[in-house]
Order: C-alpha cells, then structure tokens, then sequence
C-alpha cells in the first residue's frame, strides 16, 4: 500500500522565550524539530507498511531548511520525501497549506492513506489534516487514539472524543491525524541514518504542483495574522510568609469566607 | 510572488532586532542595513520587532468568497448525551455579546430530534434556531455535518460562524472552511468585533501558549472561529425569549457518507469533568509523587471541589490525564484555584488564569505562579497541605 | 576528547544515546529491582540495527566491527550496565562462530542473530571451572552424526533468554585443555534445559542462569571448527570481547560522572553549591581524567583489532584491567560525592557501584588478567621483541 505523512518542521516551542515589551518571540538558538506529534503519525505509517507491505512517503512544506525534518523520516524508516518549498507559498496559513498538500498527494498518486499529526506544537490549529481531506475529496478520521484494522479497502480507527471513543469504519482513501495515544515512537535505525545521510529530497514548486499564484501563499489565505502579544499578565497578590500553622490559618479564611471561625 | 516584504532602507538603522524575532532567520544586516531573503515567510514577526516602523508587509490579494451579502451569527450547536453541550451555551452567550443586539445570532441544530432543543438554545442567546433534521444525523460523524453545515452557510450566508474547539468542532469546521475556501481560525480564547473595520478580530494562543495571535478574515466570508470551551461566558438564562425555529432541508444524499459508526465506548463512569468545577485543588511537579495526591483529596473533598494536575505531573503518570489543566489539557474557570507543587509555567497558566481567585502554594518564593496568584504562601506543601486541612477540619468542629 | 569517530559510530552512538534516554533510563531502577531481563528494549535495540553492527554484511549485518560494538556498549551501559550486558553478551556468544565457524553454520545462525530476531550466549563457566577454564566437567561424546553433552554451565549471561548457544565441552578429557571443543546448542533441543536463576548483585537486568545438559543430543555439524579446537576458540573468543567489558567499565563510569557533576552542581551546603569546594573538585577532576584514559585505551585497542592486528590479547587484557578499576573507583567517589543520597535507591549511583563490580570479575578475572598481560611481557622480552 502507499502510505503518505504529512510532517511539520517547528521551533522547539519548549525552548522559545518571549519578549514581553514587544509580544514577540525571541528565537535566537531555538532549534527547529519534527514536531512531536507528527512522530505519532510517522511510526502508523511505518508499522502499517511494515506489516502490510507498501512505502511511507513523507511530504513538508517549508524553506529549504525544512528538509531536516525529512531527514529525520528517512532515518526513522520512511522510503522517500518530498519538500514543497517555494518563495510563492510563504505567508501560507491552514487553508494554502492543506491544498497544497493535497495536491501533491494527488501528484504521488494512488497513495491509500494520508497520515498527519494531530496539530503542530507552533501553531496548535489542528486544520490541515481536515483541509488536505477536503481538498482531497476524502474521507477524514481525527484524533485517532488507534487504529485497529486496515486493509486496502478501509480501516477501522478508534476516535477519542471527550466523552468516550467512536469506533470508525471508514472507506480508503482516507486521511487520518494521529495523537499520541496511538503508539510510541521508533528510535531511528543505524540502516536509516546511513540511508539518511545520503538522502536528497524530491523538490517540487507551487507550479510542480499546477498551483496558480492566487491559491498559493499570502494570497491563496483567507486569514493573516494582524497582531501578536504576550498573554495579558494577571498581577500577583500578597504574598504570605510564615509557619505552615499561620499560612494555614490566612488561606482558610480566605478560602471559607463567612464559615464560622471557632 | 505572493506577497513582500519591505525593508525601507531609508528608515532602517541596522540595528537587529528585527533578526532576533525572525522565526525562519530571514533576515540579515548587509552594509548596516536589514536584508530579507527568501526565506521569509511573511509571518511579519519582525514588524513589530522594529523599533523604528521600517519593515512593511505588502499584500497581494487574490479572489475568494466575496464581502458582500453576508450578516448575522451562526453557533453550529454540539450535542453531548441529546442536550446541548456546556461550551455551545458559551458560545450563544458570546455570539449575543459579539452582536451587540445588532446582528441575528442562528443556532445551527443539527440532530435527529430536535425535542425541546430550540427553546434551550432560545433561552441561551439564540434568536433563531435553524434545524437540521434526519435520521442520518443522529450521531457526529464528519461528511453529513460538513454537507449540513456547509448548506446552511451558503443558503443563511452568516458572517460568522462559531463552534466549540472540542473533537467535533475542530473536525468539523476545517473541513467546511476548505470546502467553502473561506477562513478559520482554530481554538480562539478572543473575540471581537473592530468597530472601524467591522472585522472579527480573532484571538488565540500559539506557540506553546507564549503568543497571543490575532487572526483576521478579511477577504472572505464567512469568517469562522472554533472557540475554546470554558473561556466564554454563558448567559443567564432567560425564558421571556421567543422561540422562532426554521428548518434547514436535508436529504439524503447529504447524509451518505464513507464512514460508519460500529460502536461507542462511553468513557467509564468515574471519569470528573474539572470544568464544571467551583473549586479545584490542582498539584504538580512539586507533588513528588502519585501516593501524595491523598491529601489534595481530602482538601478537594473538604471544599466540594476536584482534584486538577498540572502537565509535569500528569506526564509522570502520577495522575491520568482528564485531569490536566493547561494548554494542552483542560482550560477551567472555577471560583478558586488552588495551585500546590505547581511553578506556573505559561503552559498551565493558560489553562486556570481566567479563574476568580487563585491560590498557590510553593517552597521556592521565584516560582512564576506568585506572579498571578491572588494568594500567595511560601511554604513546604507538605506541611502547609496537611495543616491547611487540620485547620478546615478544627473550624468545622 | 575528541576520538574523530567516524559518521557511522556517531550515528551508532547517537541512537545508542537516544534508546538510553527514552528507553532505558526511566525503567532502569524497576529493572534492577525486580531482576527482569529487558526483552522489550533488546525488540528496540535490534528494530534500530544495533545486532548488525558487530556481524559482516555478508550474514545481514553491517559489518561495523570492534569499536563500533564498543561505542554502543558504552553508551548503553552509560545508563544501565545491566541492560548493555544483555545486548553486548550476543556478541560474545556469536564470537566463536564469527572466528571458528564453517560457512554453513555462518550462513545458517549470523543473519537471525544480526536481525536481533534471536538472542546469543557463550557458555564456558562452570561450578568447578571459573578462572581455570581448561578444568571443564562437561563432556561430549560422538555417536554417530551426533555427540552426546552432559554436563551443566554455570553463570551463563543471557541463559534462559538466548535462542542460540555456543557451549566448550570436553570432548577428550584425557587431552586436558587439547580436549576440548566448542558447539552450537540451539533451545529446545532434546536435554537441553535450564536450572537456576541467579540472584546478583548488580547488573540486575540480565539474565545469569545455569544450563543444564542431560543426554543432549547435539548434531555433528554442530561442532565449531575441529574437535579439541575449543579451548583455542575460547581464549580467541574472549580476547576479542575483553574492550567490549571495558567499554562497558567506561560507560557505568561515565554514567556515575554524569550523577556526580549533575549532583555537585545542584546540592548547596554552608550556603554554596559543593562543586565549588575543593575537595569535590578534585574528586570530580581525578574521575574524569581515569575515564579519558579508560576510553582512550579501550578505543585504541579496539582499533588495533578493526585494523587487523593478529594478536592483541594482552592489549585487550590491559583495556579491561585498567576500565574495569576505574568504574569501580568512579562509582565509590560519586557514591560519596552524593553523600547519603548517594547511599540510597532514590539515586542511581548506588546502583552503578554494583553494576562496576562485576567488570573486574567477569570474562576472566583482573587477576587473570595481570597473568594475561604479565606472560605476555616475559614472552616478548624472551623472544626479544621488546
């Protein structure tokens, strides 16, 4: 079977700190990463092919930089990789993203399944997978928690929602986003690294893709970011210092109010 | 070319500030002078960086739904268990706020029998209930919700339309936003309308919850937002409202879909829902360990409130994850916030600052979390914990 | 130090790293405490080609050689001696087949053994043969295409856990050391069977058992080289997995620098954080500096052996000596240098002190060792070659 992922590379966010006079980010030494959830997503891909057979391809869309991220993949085990990257898809929010995804899906062709993660660390949106499945004319499958069953003509996910799991019968071609729950990722392999080392990614442009300069980038983006800040500070009250017998009698009277004091 | 960015050389001091706020290390000083190369990807980032206003950011706008006919709100209604579900009723609350009685706020029902559904949604905001109604929609499943919600846009042709940021919200609503190649901006905390513009400025965090973004659809409609559950207010609510419901035709090719629903696993019955909680007695890193959760119990129990966790601790699999609180778990908004073992890092505050009081109790006097709390205590968790609960139980006799 | 390693053994070193942080680390503590063999990360280690490394391509492998199994050892012993042991034990196992064995048996048990698919074992030791190896009780005798093993091993690394075994038995008792001969015992062959598991005192995570040999009926083709070829294939055997103990001596030290820098610069006492005194500098530097030269040792003879040298037997027997002392000594200063917390299970030092151990007794004791490196000055002063 043909498995497709689509990964993300983003700042480490856990190592992003903030300007707070300007709400902006200070990145100087940030490393970029694969974002962590597109690993869950990876590994299905790999363990799927590995037992049905097939090829993972793993799909960016980014600066040329981005093509780390892809590296990383093939180490891990993925046959081959594809960065979409061109001056025309900057400014690209979730809607220019997804498309152009999808239409490399579609210029792969006869892929069976789409892996994404289940958002990206930087932005936290959780759109592309339903927006590559929308332009794709595919059916969707998010928050997979796991997938129990596949074969070429459907696969059979768990879906954690809020109150319970659905359990999914869905028809392939499909698109489905994977969370964490699904497995835990592979080490890379010293095979991998060597085959990674070597590796040079497929490069495709926005016309590589049949992309027309209004459905790519700024322009092919209904929204844009306008503003960013720091979250409002909430300003610190007193603060209480004394033996744990004191503290505790101050916080019981705040926290019991009018309740009788004996 | 897309869009450019601009770098007025006449205005720029090269000073590089600018390159230190570049997430894709754009930009660069060539001759005392910022340079962008291509790189860029027009996140402007660095306009805001720039201490003297020389960086602009050039649009080139392409085609899209257009402006013109669109009005009014539309809340896509989620049904948990046949009732509308908690973040819905927020979500009427902030759609009538957004309104300022000047725009009709729509409850979209989609279900297969809407009961006494529509007067619930009345009582809570809505103006007008539009329901969609089929046998087919009895359960959330993606392709006929998309097909429905997707209808009812093109035929109704809201501003805005609005659904939670919950499993069906964000699965839903992508997918109808491609299908329309309109805008959507993902879990807001936000919202509001530029008076000026008359554009819905749409707030949410990002990065890890570091930045707060403000998103804008300003060449399509309609402009739709998933709204985080527990950040708006709902509305008391008023049964004075007249109940107007309309139908929104459905047939059933609309309903056909390529997945199936083989079963539903409730999750099991002990499980709390922290977000309608009016007390919450959260720990984290500083907790140690799972065996010292008893005592949060027992504080929990005294105070008619539930036990929350911050990431670290629930990372450590010291306590299970409907537990967490934060970005990347539950946002809650309860009277008091007890923060004990917890440093308060942005990733937790996210999720708990929105709560009327908040209390914190940590060993070091640095920790982040006494910069927000209302009340803060330095001191030994251990000791301050079991003593706080000798102390509830004295007063109580 | 930089040892210029080449991209491969980064590679090798940086997955080896990767495993040890997400895989071994957290569960180390548990494993040693409940003595449980570490099947699930030996499943990672071969999903990640690191059993290919010490087998030549030809059979699957990647044909990495010596240093590259020493690098991976160390860095996986760097977290867990235990856990390092059961994967660097396969490579002893395999040694006799690697050195001694026909095409046939090469073709037929190195490729499930560079997948990681099946486990390795060597089995030398017995209740009555520790250091005097060539005292061996168990016998084989030929009858007809088969030969009859009786006997029981003591000890054996991966006992129980291991799929192929490479087992020295006394095929003529008469002959002595010349008497005896190495076989390929595959699990499951009829009397073959396994006795008692140890209780140790660290390394906890391996597995040490006896095996147990009852009118085993081993077939012919099964015989490693020629009959009273196995004291030879013994000796050989551990002269080339001797750096792999030292590599694992340099990684439990390693690892025990690791607590004690993390520690020293953490802890604060009389209002100051301890590695500013002195006393623990000196400590931190004197263990730092025995390891640099344990590892320099360690990678130069194992580089001599992927050049091809013919004989480093009292190399490698230095190697051992010299890494095995400083783990022990490394692990008692970060033992000390972590105080009372060093002495409890909260922390991992303790732990790494039990594991050091073991270094300076196993596959031949530093004893023997002196021996080794001893007879082998006399004989080159003798033959004039010093």
């Amino acid at each position: 079977m043909k498995f497709v992922v689509a990964v993300k590379q983003v700042p480490d966010t856990a190592e992003v700190r903030i300007d707070h006079e300007k709400g902006t980010l200070i990145r100087d030494g940030v490393p970029s990463i694969l974002n962590p959830f597109d690993t869950y997503a990876l590994e299905e891909a790999l363990r799927w092919r590995d037992s049905l057979g097939g090829t993972v391809t793993v799909i960016t869309m980014g600066p040329p930089q981005a093509e780390a991220v892809l590296t990383e993949a093939i180490s891990m085990g993925a046959d081959e990789g594809i960065l979409l990257t061109d001056r025309a898809f900057a400014g690209s929010d979730t809607r220019a993203t997804s498309q152009a995804i999808a239409e490399a899906v579609r210029k792969v062709g006869a892929v069976d399944v789409v892996f994404c993660g289940k958002q990206a660390i930087d932005g936290d949106t959780a759109q592309t997978g339903p927006g590559v499945a929308a332009s794709l004319d595919w059916p969707q499958v998010t928050f997979v928690g796991r997938v129990r069953e596949m074969t070429e003509e459907h696969v059979i996910c768990e879906r954690y929602v809020e109150n319970g799991v659905q359990v999914l019968d869905t028809r392939l071609p499909a698109v489905l986003t994977i969370l964490k729950d699904a497995n835990t990722p592979r080490v890379p392999s010293l095979r991998g690294k060597m085959k990674a080392r070597t590796f040079k990614p497929v490069l495709w442009s926005a016309a590589d893709l049949g992309l027309s300069p209004e459905e790519t980038g700024l322009s092919g983006s209904p929204t844009r970011v306008v503003t960013t800040a720091t979250p409002e500070a909430r300003h610190g009250g007193e603060i209480h210092r004394g033996t744990p017998e004191e503290l505790a009698v101050i916080m019981a009277d705040l926290l019991l109010g009018k309740e009788a004091r004996s | 070319m897309t869009g450019r960015l601009e770098i007025i050389r006449e205005k720029c001091v090269g000073c590089g500030a600018c390159l230190r706020s570049c997430p894709v290390d754009a930009l660069s000083i060539v001759e005392k002078k910022a340079v962008v190369s291509d790189a860029c990807n027009l996140c402007g980032m660095c306009i805001k960086s720039c201490p003297v206003d020389a960086i602009v950011l050039h649009h080139v706008t392409g085609g899209g739904a257009g402006l013109e006919g669109y009005s009014g709100i539309m809340v896509a209604v989620e049904l948990r268990d046949g009732r509308p579900d908690r973040s819905t009723l927020e979500l009427l609350g902030e759609a009538r706020r957004l309104s300022g009685g000047a725009r009709r706020v729509t409850a979209l029902l989609i279900c297969a029998e809407p009961g006494d559904i529509p007067s619930e949604l009345t009582r809570y905001g809505a103006d007008r209930v539009l329901a969609a109604v089929h046998p087919g929609l009895e359960h959330y499943l993606t392709e006929p919700f998309t097909a429905v919600l997707a209808a009812a846009i093109r035929a109704d042709k809201p501003e805005i339309v609005l659904a939670a940021a919950t499993t069906q919200g964000r699965d839903l609503m992508p997918r109808v936003a491609k299908t329309l190649e309109t805008g959507l901006t993902a879990d807001c905390t936000e919202l509001r309308i530029d008076p000026d513009t008359n554009q819905l400025m749409q707030t949410r965090p990002a990065f890890g919850g570091n930045i707060m973004a403000t998103i804008v659809c300003d060449r399509t409609r309609p402009q739709m937002s998933t709204v985080r559950p527990g950040v708006m207010k709902r509305l008391e609510p008023d049964d004075s409202r007249r109940v107007l419901v309309e139908r929104l035709p459905v047939d059933d090719g609309m309903v056909a879909g390529r997945s199936t629903l083989l079963e539903f696993i409730p999750s099991v019955g002990n499980e709390i829902d922290l977000t309608e909680s009016e007390v919450i007695v959260s720990g984290g890193r500083g907790m140690k360990g799972p065996e010292n959760y008893g005592m949060l119990h027992e504080l929990a129990e005294l105070l008619g409130g539930s036990v929350g966790a911050s990431r670290a601790a629930v990372d450590s699999g010291w306590i299970p994850y409907p537990r967490q609180v934060g970005q990347t778990g539950k946002t809650v908004q309860p009277r008091k916030y007890i923060a004990v073992g917890i440093s308060g890092a942005v990733q937790h505050r996210v999720g708990m600052q929105s709560s009327d009081e908040i209390f914190a109790v940590n060993r070091d006097p640095d920790a982040p979390v006494f910069t927000f709390a209302n009340h803060g205590f330095v001191g030994d968790l251990f000791e301050v914990i079991p003593a706080l609960i000798n102390e509830i139980k004295r007063r109580r006799g | 130090m930089d040892y210029m390693l080449s991209d491969d053994l980064k590679a090798i070193r940086d997955i080896c790293g990767e495993i040890a942080e997400k895989h071994i680390r957290p569960v180390r503590a548990a494993l040693d405490e409940e003595n449980r063999f570490p099947r699930e990360i030996m499943d990672i280690l071969a999903r990640s080609d690191l059993f290919s490394i010490y087998i030549p391509e030809a059979y699957g492998g990647t044909g990495m050689g010596s240093l590259a199994l020493c690098v991976a050892t160390e860095e996986l012993s760097r977290a867990c001696g235990g856990v390092a042991v059961s994967y660097a034990a396969n490579a002893l196992g395999a040694m006799p087949i690697l050195l001694f064995g026909s095409e046939d048996q090469k073709s037929k048990y190195l490729p499930p053994l560079a997948a990681g698919e099946k486990l390795c074992a060597f089995a030398l030791t017995e209740p009555e043969a520790g250091s005097d190896a060539a005292g061996i009780k168990t016998r084989a005798v030929r009858d007809g295409d088969h030969y009859i093993l009786n006997g029981t091993k003591q000890w054996i690394t991966n006992g129980g856990e291991a799929q192929i075994y490479t087992v020295i038995a006394m095929s003529d008792p008469t002959r002595g050391a010349r008497g005896a001969s190495a076989f390929i015992v595959e699990e499951g062959t009829p009397g073959f069977s396994y006795g008692k598991k140890e209780d140790k005192m660290g390394i906890r995570a391996s597995a040490t058992r006896e095996l147990v040999f009852e009118d085993c009926r081993v077939p012919a083709e099964n015989l490693i080289a020629r009959e009273g070829m196995g004291f030879m294939v013994a000796m050989k055997t551990l002269d080339n997995s001797r750096p792999g103990v030292a590599a694992q001596a340099v990684g439990i030290a390693q690892g025990a620098l690791d607590e004690a820098l993390a520690y020293a610069s953490q802890r604060r006492q009389f209002g100051q954080r301890i590695d500013s005194f002195q006393g623990v500098q000196f400590m931190l530097a004197d263990m730092a500096t025995s390891i640099e030269a344990a590892r320099a040792l360690t990678y130069a003879v194992a580089r001599m052996m992927d050049a091809g040298s013919p004989r480093f037997e009292k190399e490698s027997a230095m190697a051992k000596v010299f890494a095995s002392d400083v783990a022990m000594q490394v692990t008692t200063d970060a033992v000390q240098i972590l105080g009372g917390y060093g002495y409890m299970k909260e922390y991992p030092v303790e732990k790494m002190m039990r594991d050091a151990k073991i270094t300076q007794i196993y596959e031949g004791t530093n004893q023997i060792q002196r021996l080794v490196i001893a007879a082998a000055l006399i004989r080159e002063t003798a033959a004039g070659m010093r």
